[in-house]
């Protein structure tokens, strides 16, 4: 049956239709079960399934990650909710020093299937801390997979996967896009796998590689260089940050020899270098210009007065692109 | 201040009736594994020395915790180490040989035998207290009859990490035995200048848990509290917070001078000759009639070439190879790990550079 969800709605989907599935599964954190969420992305799940697969916990970042890292290990599939990206650092030292690393200490006896799903990105007004975008930290830890979905379908066949992971999954939802549109999304369970990205829109000028909420900006930058300019650009949603999926990403650049990466966080030491570097290793002859970056400045997020500015534009996308283009 | 519990008095005196409650095989088998794990402890500290193995964590003088702790674990309970519970692990059924290998910086030292859960050494402080409630909590909603026992010291109780897990444990009534070996220092920091808390037992208090205090270096006292506190988690009754209150005779590590922060011989030595939880079951053992220096020649003879035979099976395991490092990152490797893998395996030669 064909029928529009928003991404939020698609994400509840992910995680009723594998809880009804898989007993294992069990959701922990802050709110989820009697409120369903702040962003009632677990919402009716308490009713559904009762006290002991979604628990509201005690607020407790460590407390909710860590405990889930127990359990995990112990047979059951922890699905936990961070309530906002920024609020993870209490749990930060669990999720890099156990989660990350338990099946490598234990040499394969143990691992931790734990799927850590938490809110991220600016855009939506919020309080200070509410807003980050620091996919960068769980990225540099080996042992973990970072996704970070841009529509609903995504969100919803990525998380099933997630559910499915052998290895933690840091699964970012970019909060801009909760609500902000709906899509087409298949009644039944399905999976878009982990590590690969996809190809949004064909082009030949010049490769876009975004993700989250920057896969949007990207496109429209996009559409409105074609529509003023006549350049064609390729948009790719890398959908996962690790690991990159570097054939497509490698694959792209040979085909239009000029490469943008679009992303909200921090310029320094953000995925755009990594990106960058990845194109250095395989593609430096195909290059006509060098790789730009169009991001989030190394300031902090600022709070929502000024909010717009920090965060890439389409704007500020075909700026990047006419400079790549003209070099 | 919360009373001591304690059972066997330093002079080897019962201070309370045990009829019925320990039997003289337990008491025995008590005993030998002390004396055991206090000469795989200094076997440990030579080869430090020697050079034959890395930096050390000793135990000795927290013999009684450890192993009357450990001796009340079923074999599927599971036991969450520091880096200074090897003799809790070895007692549980870990082999001294891993015990070795970890302490040599193998990999495989972490391994346990499969049907025991035995962790590997936790060496942040207090992390592992809530990974304890998390398995705890998993045997509970699968009613698998199993504790899970996480083992640190005074100084781990500064951390969040202590409150969070005796937080969630307290609400959901997981069976988990949170067991504190307060040995009064934290590496150098006393345990007066770790809290205001006078005791950490009483600290179960602010979570609706029974907090217990104890004389670690009493072998009969932390066997039953051990007991009792494993019967209420089985029960359904939720975690225990027990402090044992001893004392480590040597330093944090070897690479560790405790002279530095407190008066080492003095004290050590003091510990030793009032205190010692070996020298006093086994004046109890003798006047029951239950020891005698026959005995104690042989138990050391037989610990003795247990434990070489244990350093000679960690010795000549077979050599790390560089490539190990890319194993259990993930259930599959990434490409960029492959990669790297393959670099190290077969780094470019010389020739291979353009001139």
């Amino acid at each position: 049956m064909k029928r529009k969800l928003t991404m939020v709605q698609a994400i509840t989907e992910a995680m009723d239709q594998k809880m009804a599935e898989d007993s294992r599964i069990m959701l922990l954190g802050e709110d989820v079960g009697m409120n369903g969420g702040v962003f009632r992305a677990t919402e009716d799940l308490l009713n559904k399934y009762g006290a002991n697969r979604v628990v509201d916990t005690p607020l407790s970042e460590a407390g909710i990650i860590g405990a889930a890292i127990g359990l995990a290990m112990n047979g059951l599939i922890p699905v936990v909710e961070i309530q906002f990206l920024a609020f993870i650092y209490p749990g930060f030292e669990q999720i890099v020093s156990h989660a990350a690393r338990m099946r490598y200490r234990t040499r394969g006896q143990y691992h931790v299937p734990l799927v850590i799903r938490t809110p991220y990105g600016a855009g939506i007004r919020g309080p200070e801390l509410h807003s980050e975008s620091v996919e960068t930290f769980f990225a540099h830890v080996p042992g973990l997979k970072v996704v970070a979905p841009s529509n609903p379908y995504d969100a919803k066949g990525l998380l099933v996967s997630a559910m499915e992971d052998p290895d933690p999954v840091i699964f970012l939802e970019p909060t801009k896009l909760y609500r902000a549109f709906k899509e087409e999304v298949p009644e039944e369970l399905y999976r878009v796998p982990i590590g690969k990205a996809k190809v949004v829109r064909q082009g030949t000028d010049l490769s876009i590689f975004a993700w989250g909420a920057m896969l949007r900006v990207a496109e429209d930058a996009a559409k409105q260089m074609e529509r003023e300019q006549g350049v064609s650009c390729e948009v790719i949603d890398l959908r996962t940050i690790y690991p990159l999926d570097r054939d497509a990403i490698v694959q792209s650049v040979k085909k239009t020899g000029r490469a943008l990466v679009v992303h909200e966080a921090h310029k320094t030491a953000g995925m755009g270098a990594e990106i960058i570097s990845i194109i250095n290793d395989e593609a430096l002859i195909y290059l006509k210009a060098p790789v730009k970056r169009v991001t989030g400045f190394d300031v902090p997020v600022p709070q929502f007065s000024i909010e717009d500015d920090y965060l890439p534009t389409p704007a500020r996308v075909m700026n990047g692109i006419m400079e790549t283009l003209t070099f | 201040m919360l009373p001591l519990y304690q059972v066997l008095t330093p002079e080897g005196e019962l201070a309370q009736d045990i009829h019925g409650s320990l039997d003289e095989a337990t008491m025995i088998k008590m005993y030998e594994n002390m004396v055991t794990v206090r000469m795989f402890d200094r076997k440990s500290i030579n080869l430090q020395r020697q050079g034959r193995m890395g930096t050390y964590a000793p135990f000795e003088g927290q013999e009684a915790s450890q192993v009357g702790s450990a001796m009340a674990l079923a074999p599927g309970d599971w036991l969450f180490p520091t880096y200074r519970d090897h003799a809790a692990a070895i007692v549980h059924g870990q082999s001294m040989a891993r015990v070795f290998l970890y302490w040599m910086g193998h990999m495989e030292g972490s391994l346990s035998p499969k049907d025991l859960h035995i962790m590997p050494p936790c060496v942040p402080i207090a992390t592992q207290l809530v990974h304890a409630v998390g398995t705890a909590w998993a045997s509970k909603l699968k009613n698998e009859q199993q504790v899970s026992l996480a083992y640190f010291g005074d100084g781990a109780t500064s951390e969040g990490d202590f409150h969070e897990a005796l937080n969630f444990a307290g609400v959901f009534q997981t069976p988990t035995i949170f067991f504190c070996q307060n040995n009064g220092y934290a590496i150098s920091v006393p345990f007066s200048q770790q809290s205001a808390s006078k005791t950490i037992a009483q600290r179960g208090a602010a979570y609706d848990i029974p907090g217990v205090r104890i004389d670690g270096n009493d072998i009969f006292a932390v066997w039953m509290t051990m007991k009792e506190a494993k019967e209420r988690a089985l029960a359904g009754k939720g975690p225990t917070l027990i402090e044992a209150i001893t004392f480590r005779y040597g330093a944090h590590t070897t690479a560790d001078d405790p002279k530095k922060y407190r008066d080492q011989e003095q004290v050590a030595e003091q510990w030793r000759r009032e205190r010692d939880p070996i020298a006093r079951l086994r004046t109890y053992l003798e006047r029951s009639g239950l020891w005698n220096e026959q005995k104690e020649n042989e138990l050391t003879a037989t610990a003795g070439a247990k434990i070489d035979a244990a350093l000679a099976e960690a010795e000549s395991y077979p050599k790390s190879r560089p490539e190990d490092m890319f194993q259990h990152v993930y259930a599959e490797p990434t490409w960029m790990a492959s990669e790297q893998k393959n670099e190290l395996v077969q780094p470019a030669k010389k020739e291979d550079i353009p001139a």
